[in-house]
């Protein structure tokens, strides 16, 4: 056992509980299991954001955040595109995707070729659609802007990891009237999406975009595993407290990962 | 074909995935799986500064077709590559220290370099007059958000108030000295505040570690540019 990290085992068991939670759901949602998963508003209105769009006979910008594919909120948020790309596709509407980091730029590329190639629309597709901008925050923050002021799209998504940015960005979106749809799990940015966007994905409902979106049952038995141990996790908390209270530190020192 | 576009890059995926968690419960005295995840990283900063490389052309190309073609706009394109060019010229000749270029940074004798200059007199100003505009957005967007419009609305403006002034000297010269209100924005932010956000947290982190797990089994594609029914 030389090779285990033993300080971590406890962690190592957490870790293999949440696999063994998230995969049985993956399974019994395979094997057709029903699953429950609420609405959420900021996914739903995606559809309005785009068919806006299409009836204005204007452009809808996606910006992807500004950090590279490593970061989860990325991957993510190149779900939701591969989404909307299929709607613009379907309704010829044309859709905008300044980048900031070059790994971000292929994949949103690839991502936004392959919708238009499902959707039987591969004469729409050009290279310009998703562009590459510069590596630089706030040179990245004007060049959106002055996007948003310029060509006023009738849609802005603003999906994704997002740090100072993330208010110039949306009140100037606000500013030209469109609708906006903003997502990301950094917490010091949320507020500023919540006051400045119509609909804000919070937190888990960014990572849960791509499944929500894609209905397909594995994705959904995901979620379903995470909200089960989000369940024991809430728990957890309360007992723990709870025990705190009465003296006993047992929990708290079970869970502590070195 | 199928093994290039699909099972490759899956295979690659799980395989970087699953190295940090490895890594993360390896013994530390174990070398073989910690050298190879920071083999991973370092290898990601070269991939990354090709796509970099690819980023430049196309911001190139871009721009020169909207030049060529009078879009609206063409004159910010004008700029754009004349930054670009002009900067790249001087970091290019500044690295092989070709005639005034010596370096990127400062000369042994104190003075600039042309390409420390264009940073430190035109980027550097530019970049803070984006980031001031914080400020003025930040107004506006707080006028929009703290009307009492129902009872949600009017307990967050209460809460806002009291949290501005609780965190100014104002606060305390209100109250003759004594900091009542910065103890009570203390309260807020500490624990009403502070027990939202960690809910929040939590939620994010088994979203992104679900996330992460359906990305390492190959679930989740849709970044890789490959159908789901593929």
């Amino acid at each position: 056992m030389s090779w285990l990290n033993l300080a971590r085992l406890n962690a190592l068991v957490l870790f293999a509980v949440f696999c063994v939670l998230v995969l049985s759901s993956i399974s019994r949602a395979r094997r057709g299991g029903s699953l429950f998963i609420r609405r959420i508003a900021g996914l739903n209105a995606i559809d309005e954001a785009v068919g806006r769009a299409t009836e204005l006979g204007k452009k809808v910008l996606y910006v992807p955040g500004i950090m590279s594919i490593d970061e989860n909120q990325t991957i993510a948020s190149l779900a939701v595109l591969g989404h909307v790309a299929r709607m613009t596709a379907r309704y010829q509407t044309e859709i905008d995707v300044p980048n900031k980091d070059p790994l971000t730029f292929v994949a949103a590329r690839e991502t936004v070729k392959e919708a238009y190639m499902q959707e039987g629309r591969p004469d729409l597709y050009n290279d310009s659609l998703v562009h590459y901008v510069t590596y630089d925050q706030f040179a990245y923050t004007a060049a959106v802007s002055g996007k948003m002021v310029r060509e006023r799209p009738a849609a802005n998504f603003l999906i994704g990891s997002f740090y100072a940015e993330s208010l110039l960005l949306a009140e100037t979106g606000q500013s030209t009237g469109a609708i906006q749809i903003a997502g990301t799990a950094e917490v010091a940015q949320l507020p500023f999406f919540v006051c400045a966007c119509d609909y804000t994905l919070i937190g888990e409902e960014l990572y849960a975009a791509g499944a929500y979106l894609s209905r397909e049952p594995a994705q959904l038995g995901s979620i379903k595993g995470q909200d089960i141990t989000k369940a024991i996790v809430g728990m957890y908390i309360v007992v723990a407290t709870g025990l705190l209270l009465a003296g006993s530190t047992f929990l708290k020192r079970i869970l502590t990962i070195q | 074909m199928r093994f290039l576009r699909l099972q490759l890059p899956l295979f690659l995926t799980a395989l970087a995935g699953s190295i940090p968690i490895v890594a993360f419960f390896w013994s530390p005295n174990g070398t073989i799986v910690q050298t190879t995840k920071d083999w991973l990283e370092k290898y990601m900063v070269i991939i990354a500064s090709f796509a970099l490389l690819l980023g430049v052309i196309n911001v190139v190309q871009t721009n020169v077709k909207k030049i060529e073609r009078r879009q609206a706009g063409w004159h910010y394109g004008l700029f754009l590559l004349a930054g670009l060019v002009g900067m790249g010229t001087c970091g290019i000749l500044g690295a092989i220290q070709v005639g005034p270029f010596q370096g990127i940074g400062f000369r042994p004798d104190g003075s600039r370099t042309p390409f420390q200059w264009g940073a430190e007199f035109i980027f550097n100003p530019l970049q803070a007059t984006m980031f001031s505009l914080l400020a003025f957005f930040m107004a506006s967007a707080a006028f929009r958000a703290f009307r009492a419009r129902n009872v949600e609305a009017t307990i967050l403006l209460i809460a806002a108030a009291v949290v501005m002034v609780g965190r100014i000297p104002l606060g305390e010269s209100i109250l003759g000295g004594r900091p009542y209100l910065a103890h009570f924005t203390d309260w807020l932010m500490n624990w009403p505040n502070a027990a939202a956000q960690r809910g929040i947290i939590i939620g994010a982190a088994l979203g992104a570690a679900s996330l992460s797990l359906r990305v390492i089994v190959g679930i989740e594609r849709s970044f890789l540019g490959i159908d789901k029914s593929e």
